[in-house]
This record gives C-alpha cells, sequence and structure tokens, in this order.
C-alpha cells in the first residue's frame, strides 16, 4: 500500500516536472493537463471557456450563499428552539408575505442566473465563419479527425500503450498520451463537427468549454478558439464499451505558420492508401 | 391534530381487548401462506423493505467492489486473463449498481416498503383497494431482480450504463435482452403500484379525510404515483423498441436504417427524469412528517407542502431533455430546456423553507429520526444547487458526464433518498415491529452515515471539475487523491451500513425496548400513531372519522 502511495506521489511529481518543461520530441508546453487536488475548473483555454468560468464563478458564489444560508437557518433553529429552551412550541403554520418572500426571491435569483446563462448558450452553440473545420469522429476505441477544408485528409489518434508512452512520450500524463494529436492553429476559429461510425462517444477537452456527444447518424457542430500553444488532453465522454477509459482526446495547439506545414505534410502524405479501420487500439497494460 | 374517532380510538386503547385478537386469529394465514399469498398490505410493505434492504447491500457492494478499484490509479482488480484492463466487466458492475439502485432498493423501499405500510394507515383505510393486485406488484420484483442479476452474468453482462443508450446496447449479448425484461417485469410492477395507491388514496380516505387534510407523505405517494404512470409506460415502449432492434430487425434507433439513437434518448429521458422525482418525493413526504413530529408542530404552508410536489410532478415532465444538451439539439430547444429546469427549483425551494419554518417556533428534540430529516434538508439543498448549475446548458457542456453529475445526483439521491429511507425507518420501526431501535447503535450509525457519505461524494465535485469523466476504470494519476478520499468515505459508508444491519436491525428487532401506540408524543399526529405498535393484522374495520377542524 504505501509501495503504492509512493509510486503515485512520484507519477505526480513526475507530471509536474513534465509540466511546462518541453520535451525533445515536443516543442508544445503540456497545458491541458488536470492537477493534483485541483479544486475547480482548468484555466479557460478558449474565449468560450472563459464566459463557461465566468458563469460558473458567478453560480458558484449563488449556490455556496444558499448553502451556508440554509445550514445557518438549519443550526439556529436547532439550537434558538430545543426543547430545552423552549418547551412550549408556537402554532404558527402560515406565514403569507413569507410564503411569498421564499417564491418570488428564488424566482429573481433564477432570473439573474438565467440572463448571462442564455448569453453563453447562444454565445457557444456555432460559427458563421469558420477558417478551419475538424470533422471528429469517434471509433471504438480511438477518434479520427479530418480536414475538409485542407485538402480532406485524415488522421487518427490512439492511446499509447504504457510502455510506449515511456518511450516516446514520457512527459505526457499516464491515460492520456495518444500517438497523433489532433493539430489546430492557435488563435482561429475552428468549427467542430462531430460524427460516430459504432456507438456514442463524447468529444471533450477540459478548459475549452466544449463537450460533444458524437452520435452514429448524425452531426453535432460546437466550435473551439486555443488562445495558447500547448498539448491539451481531455477523456472520451460517454460510456462507449470496453476501451472507454482508454480513448483520450489529445489537442495540439501551434502557430498559424506551423499549422500550415503541419497539412502540407499531411497532404504530401494523403496519395498514401488511407490508414486502415482496424477496432480497436490495444489497450494499455497499467501494471 | 388528525383526530381520529370510532375504531381508531377503539384500537388505540383497546388493542389487546379480546375482539381484536379473535380478528387477528380468524383472517391470518401462518407460515410462508402468510408472506407468498399475502393481500395485507403491512405484510407487502414489510416484505418489500425486506426486499429493499437485500437488493441493497448488493448494490452497496458492487460500489465498494468501484470504490476499491479507484482507490488507486491503475487498475488493480478489473484485469482480463492478458493483463489488460477488462472495461466492460467494469461497465458491467456500474450498470448494475445504477439499475439496482434504483429500480430494486430505492423504489420498493420508498413506495413500496412506506407506501405499503403507511398510506392505508395514514387515510384511515383498511388496506389497499386492490390487494390481490399489491400481492402480485411486490411478487414480480423477486423474478424481475433475478434477471438483473443474470443480466451481468449472461452473454458478458451489461456494460451500458442505467441509460441503457444504444448503439452500445444493441452490440451487447444476450445479457442485455435479460436487463430489457427485467425493466418490463420492474415497470409492470410499479405501474399496477402506481394504480393501487391512486384509487387507494382516491376512493378509500376515512370519512372527513378530505384530500386537502391528507398527510404530505399520502401526498408524496400521490404524485409518484401519477408519475409512475405516466412516465414507466413510456420506458417500456422504448425498451421493446431496442428489444425489436436487437432481435427483429427493426431500425428504431439504428441510423444505418433510418432510425435515430437520439429518439431512445429523449423516450428514456421522458421516462427518467421524473424517475428521479419518483425516489425523491416519498422522501419528501417522510421528511414532513418528521419534522413536524420532532418540532412538535403542524406542517408550516401545508397546502403549499402539497402543491409544490404537485408542481415539482408536473414540471418534472417537461424538462427531460437537460439530460442530453450535448446531444446536439437545436439551440432553442437547448434554452427552453434550462428555462423548464430551473423552473423547478422554485417549489424545492419552497419546501426546503417550509421544513425550515415548522422548525422556527417549535420544541425541537433531537431525536435520530429527526437528525436523518435535517440531514437530509440540508444535503438535498446542496444536491439541489449543484442542479442549478447543471441546468445551465453552457456550463454543463463543462459538466456534462464528469464527476460533478455524479456528485450532484448521489447527493439528491444516495443523501437525499436514502436518508429519507433512514428517516423513514428509524421513524417508523417502533410502529412497524412494536420494538424501538437502540438508541447508542441508531446515533453511531447516523454519525458515521453522514461523514462517510460526505467524504465519498463531495471530492467528486472537485474530481469532476478537473474533468473525470464517469465510468472510467482508471484515470490520470493526477486525479488520484479525491479519488482516495472518496473511497475511503465509501468504505465508511458500508462500515455503517453493515452496523445497521446488525446493531439497528437485527439488535433492535430481537431485543428492541417495547413501545406503545405513539410512542413520539404530540407531535405525531397522523392516524398510524392511533393504532397499536405493531398495529394488529387488520386495522380500521371500523372506519375512524378525521374531525373537521382537524390540523394536517
Amino acid at each position: 500500500m504505501i509501495g503504492k502511495c509512493a509510486r503515485g506521489i512520484f507519477g505526480l511529481l513526475a507530471v509536474i516536472a513534465g509540466l511546462g518543461i518541453a520535451g525533445g520530441a515536443q516543442a508544445q508546453p503540456i497545458v491541458g493537463i488536470p492537477h493534483d487536488w485541483q479544486v475547480n475548473f482548468p484555466p479557460s483555454y478558449t474565449p468560450l471557456m472563459e464566459r463557461v468560468a465566468s458563469l460558473n464563478d458567478l453560480l458558484l458564489v449563488i449556490i455556496t450563499l444558499i448553502c451556508i444560508f440554509v445550514l445557518a437557518l438549519l443550526l439556529y433553529a436547532m439550537w434558538r428552539f430545543h426543547a430545552a429552551r423552549n418547551p412550549t412550541p408556537t402554532t404558527t403554520t402560515h406565514n403569507t408575505v413569507l410564503e411569498i418572500a421564499w417564491t418570488v426571491v428564488p424566482i429573481l435569483i433564477l432570473v439573474v442566473i438565467a440572463i448571462p446563462s442564455f448569453r453563453l448558450l447562444y454565445y457557444g452553440d456555432k460559427l458563421a465563419e469558420a477558417p478551419v473545420t475538424i470533422k471528429v469522429v469517434g471509433h471504438q476505441w480511438y477518434w479520427s479527425y479530418e480536414y475538409p477544408d485542407q485538402g480532406n485528409f485524415r488522421i487518427e489518434s490512439r492511446i499509447l500503450s504504457e510502455a510506449d508512452r515511456l518511450k516516446q512520450k514520457p512527459n505526457m500524463p499516464r491515460m492520456l498520451a495518444v500517438d497523433e494529436e489532433m493539430v489546430v492553429p492557435v488563435g482561429t476559429n475552428i468549427r467542430i463537427i462531430g460524427t460516430a461510425a459504432d456507438s456514442m462517444h463524447g468529444w471533450t477537452v477540459p478548459g475549452f468549454g466544449i463537450k460533444k456527444t458524437v452520435i452514429p447518424g448524425r452531426i453535432n457542430e460546437g466550435w473551439i478558439n486555443v488562445t495558447k500553444e500547448g498539448y491539451y488532453f481531455g477523456q472520451c465522454s460517454q460510456i462507449c464499451g470496453n476501451n472507454h477509459s482508454y480513448m483520450p482526446i489529445a489537442v495540439k495547439a501551434v502557430a498559424k505558420p506551423e499549422f500550415d506545414k503541419w497539412v502540407e505534410q499531411k497532404k504530401a502524405s494523403a496519395g498514401l492508401p488511407p490508414a486502415t479501420d482496424l477496432a480497436s487500439a490495444t489497450a494499455p497494460a497499467n501494471r | 391534530m388528525a383526530t381520529a374517532h370510532g375504531a381508531a380510538h377503539d384500537h388505540g386503547s383497546h388493542a389487546h381487548g379480546p375482539q381484536a385478537h379473535g380478528h387477528d386469529e380468524h383472517h391470518t394465514p401462518t407460515g410462508w401462506r402468510r408472506y407468498v399469498y399475502s393481500t395485507n398490505h403491512k405484510d407487502i410493505g414489510t416484505m418489500y423493505l425486506v426486499f429493499a434492504i437485500i437488493a441493497a447491500l448488493i448494490g452497496a457492494t458492487f460500489s465498494v467492489i468501484m470504490r476499491l478499484e479507484l482507490l488507486q490509479p491503475g487498475v488493480q482488480y478489473f484485469n482480463a486473463a492478458d493483463g489488460t484492463p477488462n472495461g466492460h466487466l467494469w461497465n458491467t458492475v456500474v450498470t448494475a449498481h445504477g439499475l439496482i439502485m434504483v429500480f430494486f432498493v430505492v423504489m420498493p423501499a420508498l413506495i413500496g416498503g412506506f407506501g405499503n405500510w403507511f398510506v392505508p394507515l395514514m387515510i384511515g383505510a383498511p388496506d389497499m383497494a386492490f390487494p390481490r393486485m399489491n400481492n402480485i406488484s411486490f411478487w414480480l420484483l423477486p423474478p424481475a431482480f433475478l434477471l438483473l442479476l443474470a443480466s451481468a452474468l449472461i452473454g458478458g453482462g451489461v456494460g451500458t450504463g442505467w441509460t441503457i443508450y444504444p448503439p452500445l446496447t444493441i452490440q451487447q449479448g444476450a445479457g442485455m435482452d435479460l436487463a430489457i425484461f427485467s425493466l418490463h417485469i420492474a415497470g409492470a410492477s410499479s405501474i399496477l403500484g402506481a394504480i393501487n395507491f391512486i384509487t387507494t388514496i382516491f376512493n378509500m380516505r376515512a370519512p372527513g379525510m378530505t384530500l386537502h387534510r391528507m398527510p404530505l407523505f399520502a401526498w408524496s405517494i400521490l404524485v409518484t404515483a401519477f408519475l409512475l404512470l405516466l412516465a414507466l409506460p413510456v420506458l417500456a415502449g422504448a425498451i421493446t423498441m431496442l428489444l425489436t432492434d436487437r432481435n427483429f430487425g427493426t431500425h428504431f434507433f439504428d441510423a444505418a436504417g433510418g432510425g435515430d439513437p437520439t429518439l431512445f434518448l429523449h423516450l428514456f429521458w421522458f421516462f427518467g427524469h421524473p424517475e428521479v422525482y419518483i425516489m425523491i418525493l416519498p422522501a419528501f413526504g417522510i421528511v414532513s412528517h418528521i419534522i413536524s413530529t420532532f418540532s412538535k408542530k403542524p406542517i408550516f404552508g401545508y397546502l403549499g407542502m402539497a402543491y409544490a410536489m404537485v408542481a415539482i410532478g408536473v414540471v418534472g415532465f417537461v424538462v427531460w431533455a437537460h439530460h442530453m444538451y450535448t446531444v446536439g439539439m437545436d439551440v432553442d430547444t437547448r434554452a427552453y430546456f434550462v428555462a423548464a429546469t430551473m423552473v423547478i427549483a422554485v417549489p424545492t425551494g419552497v419546501k426546503i423553507f417550509s421544513w425550515i419554518a415548522t422548525m422556527w417556533g417549535g420544541s425541537i428534540r433531537l431525536e435520530v429520526p429527526m437528525l436523518w430529516a435535517i440531514g437530509f434538508i440540508f444535503l438535498f439543498t446542496v444536491g439541489g444547487v449543484t442542479g442549478v448549475v447543471l441546468a445551465n446548458a453552457g456550463v454543463d457542456y463543462a459538466l456534462h458526464n464528469t464527476y460533478y453529475v455524479i456528485a450532484h445526483f448521489h447527493y439528491v439521491l444516495s443523501l437525499g433518498a436514502v436518508f429519507g429511507m433512514f428517516a423513514g425507518y428509524y421513524y417508523w420501526i417502533g410502529k412497524m415491529s412494536g420494538r424501538q431501535y437502540p438508541e447508542w447503535a441508531a446515533q453511531v450509525h447516523f454519525w458515521t452515515t453522514f461523514v462517510g457519505v460526505n467524504l465519498t461524494f463531495f471530492p467528486m465535485h472537485f474530481s469532476g471539475l478537473a474533468g473525470m469523466p464517469r465510468h472510467y476504470v482508471d484515470y490520470p494519476d493526477a486525479m488520484w487523491h479525491w479519488n482516495y478520499l472518496s473511497s475511503l468515505g465509501a468504505f465508511l459508508s458500508f462500515g455503517s451500513t453493515i452496523f445497521w444491519l446488525v446493531f439497528v436491525v437485527f439488535g433492535g428487532l430481537l431485543a428492541g425496548r417495547k413501545v406503545g401506540a405513539n410512542y413520539w408524543g404530540d407531535g405525531a399526529t397522523t392516524l398510524e400513531w392511533t393504532v397499536p405498535s405493531p398495529p394488529p393484522f387488520h386495522t380500521f374495520e371500523e372506519l375512524p372519522h378525521v374531525s373537521p377542524t382537524a390540523h394536517p
């Protein structure tokens, strides 16, 4: 047990040490990963997430106050009206003003929440114009990404087995590192359209403010605009079978020229026979 | 005060008189026939409670297995023979835990158990309207439960989550068909039970017991029964379509054949959202009585409380798609569901504040049922406000299917409905068995459970905000600490439940202090406190009369 704890702590240290230190193979810093003892959203990596986080901050204040208010009332009532202190109960069962107040005040609070909420909802819905569109397809159990505006090439993204991760991308977290990341240009509006090949999957990156359940036979649209270069990680968020835990989402955000270079590279190799549609990436051994 | 005249008083004061005994002996079947052939609401209620406890132990064992696995990063126990993680087995355990807890623990305990026991007693009816149907309502459950357990073992198990979304459910092995049949049978059981409750409450109230004088627990069961009656057939239809998709070549949910998986989501949540109110409304009813009893005050704003439940029931039917903000519905549709969902906070707030107002000015005794009820109010508030957060579609995109959602619905169910169940147990066990629970054990049980469940579920808010998705057998190492705490909390809660079973249930039933008809004293005013503890086999053979000045 202690050995395991120690191993866990070492793992965490390794993750923290990996932060911001660009490994030899990766020019980008590792930004979007969870942190030890994290208690809130990750930092906002997109303008959409900034608004999500700001609404959540407002909500957090409101709900904390409500909980404290209810707790305080309960504790006070338990103390003040305890049988020892208040042997004779009142018979009050109605108070019109109070009853109207606790109906109307919650409504007002909800209105205060609803206004920014609707604004956020419509803001996050979809883009009118997007220079880059990426089609995300969920498979059992890996992701594929298509770039229809860049020559319609396709890449596949599979989790790295533990052995491969330690060899190829040791500074990326366990369970999140993949063989090939989805590459996006920074500071660019990117339309995400998602669908799935076999069962539902969930495409999301914490800190992006987007989560799309991708469904066979349907297109689900959203958008991102990553503000900072780096690697960002998410995990499949819709139960999809055996390796649901093992189809992470990895996004590499790069400067525009570098993105163009990457696109040219991919286009050049697109003449090759298409990647196989093999059912699954091998799940990593975890012991 | 729901003063009862006539028969109830007779039973109350001369319960051990020769007449009562004579009646008991006439109609009491003995041995196994008493239960298998039972048409008696009290015996059927008892069977429901025993059934729920057995199912709860199995469901809780699954959750402890899950927390044991999640105690450490990496996969410790859920490995296939070749050492790779067996995610499907994990999903099977998750699914079994969810379905057992929803269909075979919370519903049988609150509705079948306490509902059967106390609705007839509270409204002054001799029994349920359809006693034989009551029998089959119960006896459909054990086969349904066996089918569900078999579904986890046959054909590789059902690894889909309790929401059984296609196309994943279409890919499952034969176990899936057993799970579908299990839900069909459990659903039929609930529908029959609902019909029984509605008929009983509408037609068999004692003279003078108008709807507006009816105890709130009976109100809660009435609303619940309507929700069951309207929601379960939709589930039955959806899973029947799933069954034909799987076995008979239909394509309701298969995009390749012109169908649409999201159709299933809509049908499922049209049932699923009322279902969550089905699980919590009876707990609302129980808590209302306990707060009133131990504050020695009538419930504050009785009509508001009753109609708040009706409002929650009605609005609960038009908010279902907030479970599926991320599936790509039109933005205006999402906006509607955001608004409708937030509306539910209003009647819920009315209930919370009315409970506190009931305590206000009261003469409060912090007996064990009261501890559970007050715990319920606070923890349900915590679970409720995170529901308001999740109602906002924009924020929900960041939280959907993360542990934040797990924390939310365990706060309202595991800490809400389950606290309501324990509150009801402690409040009524003396009435049902004639013996009171042992105080020391009850105190130990409450405090360990209170600490345990909070330790389990509060950290899940944090791991959820950090992005940990649900249905995961393993997690990135950075998620370790919160998961570690959650697991410790789960072990403590499970230990506390075993302690309850041994010392409170068995200890209390075997050696508890014997109690009289109204062992809670002045505050307990509903009709069940006018009959002896335990009540005779048949109660209210002469109907009680509720005085027009009675206050509910």
